[in-house]
């Protein structure tokens, strides 16, 4: 396959502007299954969504000897849920998912199926005291405000930050990028996937809140060997005071990022050995996400069944969790090429000798 | 007729920070333009819109004037791929982490404000709110094109877009004070019908923010009898206390206080009443934290009126006002103006 096949072209720019103008929640992930099974249904040999709203899509290859790989992305968000209705069209809310609660106010949200426009105000300076200023808004302090006469929304009712997406020189903007980008990637790897496996995607459901979709579904296919594909933080900033940074966990613009290890997941060596070397192999920028905690659906997924032999590839983003992330194009594309590549040259023999 | 929503979102679309606001003075002379036989540009920059009256010179003048500079950034510095920040006007670092805003560089940059992870922080806001000073911007750019681009002292505005709300509201930033300019503009189009007896001076003032240094300006420059402030009040909200908020679309505010000459605030609220224009008396104790502040003063002094339109969120990119309250303030003033005449200065007297 030759390599610039893979290069990110303006349709799939245009595929991840609408997978991250989405609202999905984890719960809620609606939105964007419609959008992937749209996109799967004349690729995949098999569809299916399962009992807690995974697609479960099968795409077999051609050649003898195929290994079973499952590669996952996961569809939902973080976001909010409204609690509880409070009158004038204010609602009182909760977090989905891990959100700075510093990351809150000021920001214009949108809501539910319609995406209802609603704002999360804070109170004026003027009205605020110095020491006050100095505390941290937290969640029960805020408000959801969708304007004095109410509206269409209702409790329950889901919310995201409302982010337009947008290409700024040669990096992306937007909400949600963890984990469109994943989602993105995987569907192009489904159309592109080659023959020497029989390609096992799953779109998870609630990773957001402990990788529980990717739990059922690694039981429901049994694969051979998993690969989690998601977005890491990239904490490439620099310190307040100049002092080196030694806790960057990712770089933006230095490549794919490779999991060796995270709060969940102690990523089996073998396949940490073959992305590397598929990546000095073929020249592709990677490198290697610093060890520490966090977590990815690999977590769910390699104590399922007897165990199944799993790994993270990430796309480095900045800023997870909050209004706008922004990643580099050459990440998005370079990770995509690194997936591709190194599924390609998957073998038996790599998990033949034990781990 | 001029849809006033339209010139609203059309307005905090614009740029014109505090000193800088020649972007968003260019729409306001686009809107005046039909409704005014005059305009001009102050020393100061803001704009004078003359609408003539038909008693014989030297005419009587009312001075209307709504700020139209807003609060933003500065650069402060660069960063290898990011920017330090100061602040232009009254802003709570807590609304900022990401927060978009446009970088007015060698051309205008997209970014978005950042709050660094807590090891990149002091550790004394590991876990709490972050100071301007330790947050930075990103535009996505490389630290080379970046440098090319921006320098020390250029602006950045929010570049949150307008959003309408339910129940005739709309929210973005810079509300604080553009809904007040759309209601001067309301009130000219409102007065194209009528005859009036005095000069009309609307004013788009500058520099409110930082130093009231439009009002004191044009005050001096055009001397009008009669002085109008209009600008923002606080409506109730969510953690406001509601003994110093109104309900919004519930109404205007009259500014009651040592800034506002007693005399004026007894007209407007009669008119008010008798209109059936809704309104609360909003008790202001010393400072108004307006424009009339700064003409109640200039040269001998000018009976001065501040009018209030209740906004929630004040000094975020998510502003939210009630249109009704913006048509209502510029169909008082339109009344009010409409009922000066020849005697209403004899008559005017501070004590009833």
């Amino acid at each position: 396959m030759p390599k610039n096949s893979l290069t990110i072209r303006a349709s799939q720019l245009k595929l991840l502007e609408s997978l991250c103008h989405a609202v999905a929640v984890s719960g809620d992930e609606g939105e964007v299954r419609k959008i992937v099974l749209e996109r799967l249904k004349p690729h995949a040999d098999s569809l299916k969504v399962d009992a807690l709203g995974n697609i479960l899509a099968v795409k077999n290859g051609t050649a003898d000897n195929r290994l079973r790989v499952m590669m996952t992305a996961h569809m939902d968000e973080v976001g909010f849920m409204l609690t509880h209705d409070e009158g004038d069209g204010i609602y009182r809310f909760d977090t989905v998912g891990h959100v700075d609660p510093r990351q809150l106010a000021g920001k214009a949200v949108w809501i539910g199926r319609e995406h209802t426009p609603g704002v999360i105000g804070a109170k004026p300076i003027h009205l605020t005291t110095a020491e006050e200023r100095r505390r941290m808004l937290e969640v029960e302090n805020l408000r959801i405000d969708v304007g004095p006469e109410g509206g269409k929304v209702k409790v329950g009712d889901r919310a995201t930050f409302a982010t337009p997406f947008r290409r700024v020189g040669p990096s992306l903007l937007g909400k949600a990028l963890d984990n469109r980008l994943g989602v993105a990637i995987l569907l192009e790897l489904i159309e592109q996937s080659p023959p020497n496996v029989d390609l096992l995607a799953v779109f998870t459901v609630q990773e957001e809140i402990g990788g529980r979709g990717a739990r059922v579904a690694a039981f429901a296919l049994d694969p051979h060997l998993a690969i989690a594909v998601d977005t890491t933080p990239a904490r490439d900033l620099p310190a307040w005071d100049d002092s080196p940074n030694q806790a960057y966990n990712t770089r933006l613009g230095a490549g794919a990022a490779i999991y060796v290890a995270d709060a969940a997941t102690l990523y089996d060596p073998r396949l940490v050995r073959h992305f590397a070397e598929t990546a000095q192999a073929l020249s592709i920028p990677y490198q290697i996400r610093q060890p520490g905690s966090g977590g990815t659906d690999a977590g769910a997924i390699h104590r399922q069944r007897a165990g199944i032999p799993s790994l993270s590839v990430s796309v480095p983003v900045r800023y997870l969790h909050t209004a706008a992330s922004l990643a580099r194009l050459s990440d998005w594309q370079n990770t995509l090429a690194l997936l591709h590549a190194a599924l390609s040259r998957l073998t038996p023999a790599l998990l033949a000798s034990p781990r | 007729m001029i849809d006033l929503n339209e010139l609203l979102k059309n307005l905090i679309s614009a740029p014109g920070l505090s000193g800088y606001e020649s972007p968003v003075r260019t729409l306001i002379e686009q809107a005046w333009q039909p409704l005014t036989d005059e305009l001009h540009i102050s020393r100061l920059g803001s704009l004078h819109g003359l609408r003539r009256g038909s008693l014989t010179e030297p005419r009587p003048s009312v001075l209307i004037s709504a700020h139209m500079d807003a609060i933003g950034l500065m650069v402060k510095g660069l960063v290898g791929e990011f920017l330090r920040l100061t602040q232009i006007g009254g802003v709570d670092a807590r609304i900022l982490p990401g927060q978009a805003v446009t970088v007015h560089g060698r051309q205008d940059l997209p970014g978005v404000i950042v709050q660094p992870p807590a090891h990149l922080l002091p550790q004394p806001y590991h876990e709490a709110a972050v100071p301007l000073e330790y947050l930075l911007v990103d535009t996505g750019l490389t630290a080379q094109e970046l440098a090319r681009q921006v320098r020390v002292g250029d602006l950045v505005s929010f570049a949150q877009a307008p959003l309408t709300l339910a129940g005739d509201a709309i929210a973005g930033h810079t509300l604080d004070n553009r809904v007040s300019v759309v209601a001067l503009t309301a009130c000219l189009e409102l007065l194209q019908k009528r005859l009036l007896a005095w000069d009309v001076w609307a004013v788009a003032s500058a520099q409110e923010e930082e130093t009231l240094g439009g009002a004191f300006t044009s005050g001096f420059q055009l001397r009008p009898s009669l002085a109008i402030a209009v600008d923002v009040t606080f409506a109730a909200s969510p953690g406001s206390p509601s003994h110093n908020t109104y309900p919004l679309g519930k109404g205007i505010t009259l500014g009651w206080g040592p800034n506002i000459h007693a005399g004026v605030f007894r007209a407007f609220e009669e008119l008010a009443k008798k209109l059936e224009i809704p309104y609360a008396v909003e008790v202001i104790p010393r400072h108004s934290g307006t424009d009339g502040y700064a003409l109640q003063v200039v040269a001998e002094g000018i009976p001065t009126m501040v009018i209030g339109i209740p906004l929630r969120y004040m000094h975020t990119p998510v502003e939210t006002v009630s249109m009704k309250d913006v048509r209502r303030a510029g169909r008082l003033l339109a009344e009010f103006i409409t009922t000066l005449d020849e005697t209403f200065l004899e008559k005017l007297s501070w004590d009833a």
